[in-house]
């Protein structure tokens, strides 16, 4: 090879690099360091001053599995995410749907489907705090009217998680249906036509094209969601504080929980890793599988 | 009157607040014929395309299939099948899966689903790409799956939006040519929308010339270029176009008066003796032909047709002469002359 073509590709290597190393550089001081660290200081003991820092290996993690709390949590956690996940995801696509046909105040009603989003996730609690509040609420309010008994939604072990639940999918499905909006304006208008001269109902329509059509953004969501179902935990300090009894506590909480309220780090490194280990498998399985399934225009 | 007629189109308007869509359109399709709706952009032809289809519903008139009144019915209750400029194929669907989503809409069984799927695909030539998606086909395959689809459906009436636009030109000529073959060999009505004067004159029985909204002639292709009504029409048919003369121009016309000519009938004469006096602006070479440009100040687009090839120097004065039968006169507003000796 000449001198200038090699010459030339050592150039476009370099700035390939180039391009290359700011997202490397954040994501390694950010992201792979922090992980690697927590790996590391989850397999040590929690040191006092009688009992200095020891490697332990697994033990934080046997630990673990051996408290009740920690599988209440994890059952929360999967209810919560089972529940909050495909609710939010359908209800945002009914409402994309509906806010992308020729309606009325289309713009009105995709900017109100889109309130809930953009409020600060503090703030919304607050707001549903004064739904659920007993006695003075507004849920309350409205069932005295029909002579209902007040409920204290929030203060009992039966309701707390479902109250949770609500807020959680009236926040996400306004910000999912934004996406949705989106890739149903990249379907072609011709393809409800070529359907219509078919005889295509509408169902038939949305069921055989459209569904297929947004399933890249469905799998973007879904993988979303999840990572949000995780994520969760400016809700509860407002709300309920994990309790009562710890019927709507979720796994960060209770790592946030160890960490801070109890002082015990290595437990919550450990119960970290964990949370880390299944968040990439679930979305390893999504994306391999569900890509098979999908398909990229 | 309208029964002898497949499809009858009566004083159909459109229009979109005060934009103009189509106006006073009326046509009579025979069955089985091969109709080509023809005009610049914008002029209405796909408008009135939508309308026939039932994608749009006209502010006045009334349209009938097979003697039915259909003007305001769904599209699918038309009986008629479309094939889309943009081929409008489910991309997530294989072409077996595009070719027989209709058929499945309807509930025909799966055997004779997958028998018709196969004549479709026999005859469009597609046989062995059943498993493709649209993504994974060029540009004139994907032509095909749409005319599939649209044959598979086995209406009597197919619209056709353009459907060679996208293609190239080499292409486009051996589909044109399937096309209509198809047509002939189905017996179908089809009406076909196209700004391609060539396609619409090489393939169609019938060519209903449009210009903002209203139709400016219907004929056969030989009454579209042999006596074209207006100057519009006369410009818009052949290639070249018919070149317009002020009548000023040439003795025994009145000023008021346009003459047209086409290229094929202007023959060069001797200096002295030729009817215009004319300097060449280009020379174009065809391979049969050399079409030479050529300019006068009260003419138009004249142009002087010359076999092999004979390239002359721009601006070369030549003259030219033709006889008086083969001229086509219009009236000052563009109408053609009644009187006149027309083909």
């Amino acid at each position: 090879m000449s001198a200038h073509a090699n010459l030339e590709r050592r150039r476009q290597a370099i700035y390939g690099w180039l391009l290359l190393s700011p997202a490397a550089i954040l994501l390694t001081v950010f992201a792979f360091y922090p992980t690697i660290a927590t790996l590391w200081s989850s397999m040590f003991s929690r040191g006092t001053r009688r009992n200095p820092t020891e490697f332990i290996g697994a033990e934080n993690y046997a630990d673990l599995f051996a408290d009740p709390t920690f599988w209440l949590v994890v059952r929360n956690n999967l209810f919560y995410a089972g529940i909050t996940i495909p609710v939010s995801i359908g209800i945002a696509l009914a409402m994309a749907l509906w806010a992308n046909s020729k309606i009325s105040a289309r713009g009105f009603v995709r900017t109100a489907y889109f309130t809930p989003t953009v409020l600060p996730m503090i703030a919304a609690a607050n707001l549903w705090l004064f739904f659920y509040t007993p006695g003075l609420g507004v849920l309350d309010q409205i069932g005295s009217l029909f002579g209902l008994p007040s409920v204290n939604w929030l203060g009992q072990p039966e309701t707390a998680l479902w109250a949770i639940i609500i807020v959680t999918i009236w926040k996400e499905a306004g910000f999912f249906m934004i996406f949705y909006l989106a890739a149903l304006q990249t379907i072609p208008e011709d393809l409800k036509e070529a359907a219509d001269i078919e005889g295509t109902s509408r169902w038939t329509y949305t069921r055989r094209i459209v569904l297929p059509l947004l399933m890249p953004t469905t799998l973007f969501i879904a993988v979303n969601a999840m990572i949000n179902s995780v994520k969760l935990i400016d809700h509860l300090f407002i709300l309920t504080k994990g309790g009562p009894s710890d019927a709507s506590k979720l796994i960060l909480y209770y790592i946030w929980e160890m960490a801070f309220a109890f002082f015990d780090a290595p437990h919550a490194a450990a119960m970290t890793m964990l949370v880390i280990a299944v968040l990439g498998l679930v979305a390893a399985v999504q994306f391999l599988y569900l890509d098979k399934r999908t398909h990229y225009q | 009157m309208t029964e002898k007629y497949f499809v009858v189109l009566k004083d159909i308007a459109k229009r979109w607040n005060g934009k103009l869509g189509v106006e006073d359109v009326s046509l009579d399709i025979p069955e089985g014929s091969f109709v080509a709706l023809l005009g610049p952009s914008g002029c209405g032809k796909s408008t009135t395309l939508r309308l026939l289809a039932g994608l749009e519903i006209p502010d006045e008139g009334q349209i009938l299939i097979d003697g039915r009144d259909v003007t305001t019915s769904a599209a699918s209750d038309r009986n008629l099948s479309m094939v889309f400029q943009s081929y409008a194929l489910f991309p997530h669907l294989s072409v077996a899966e595009n070719v027989m989503f209709g058929l499945k809409v309807r509930r025909v069984p799966k055997a004779e689903r997958l028998e018709k799927l196969k004549r479709a695909l026999e005859i469009t030539g597609l046989l062995g790409y059943e498993g493709r998606k649209p993504g994974e086909l060029s540009g004139g395959q994907r032509q095909r799956v749409a005319l599939a689809r649209a044959i598979v459906a086995g209406q009597r009436l197919c619209l056709m939006d353009e459907p060679l636009s996208n293609l190239d030109a080499k292409l486009r000529h051996s589909v044109r040519k399937d096309i209509k073959k198809l047509q002939q060999d189905l017996g179908i009505t089809v009406v076909y929308v196209t700004h391609d004067q060539t396609e619409a004159m090489s393939m169609a029985d019938m060519v209903v010339l449009m210009k903002d909204g209203r139709i400016q002639q219907i004929g056969t292709p030989e009454q579209l270029y042999n006596a074209p009504v207006n100057t519009f029409v006369a410009e818009f048919v052949g290639a070249p176009p018919m070149a317009l003369i002020e009548g000023g121009a040439l003795a025994g016309y009145g000023d008021e008066l346009t003459i047209g000519i086409r290229a094929e009938n202007v023959v060069q004469a001797e200096t002295g003796s030729g009817r215009l006096k004319c300097t060449v602006t280009e020379c174009e070479f065809l391979g049969a032909e050399t079409l030479i440009g050529l300019d006068h100040k009260s003419a138009v687009g004249l142009t002087l047709m010359v076999p092999g090839l004979s390239l002359r120097p721009v601006g070369q004065p030549i003259e030219i002469t033709f006889r008086d039968e083969d001229l086509h006169v219009f009236e000052k507003n563009g109408n053609r002359a009644l009187a006149a000796a027309g083909a």
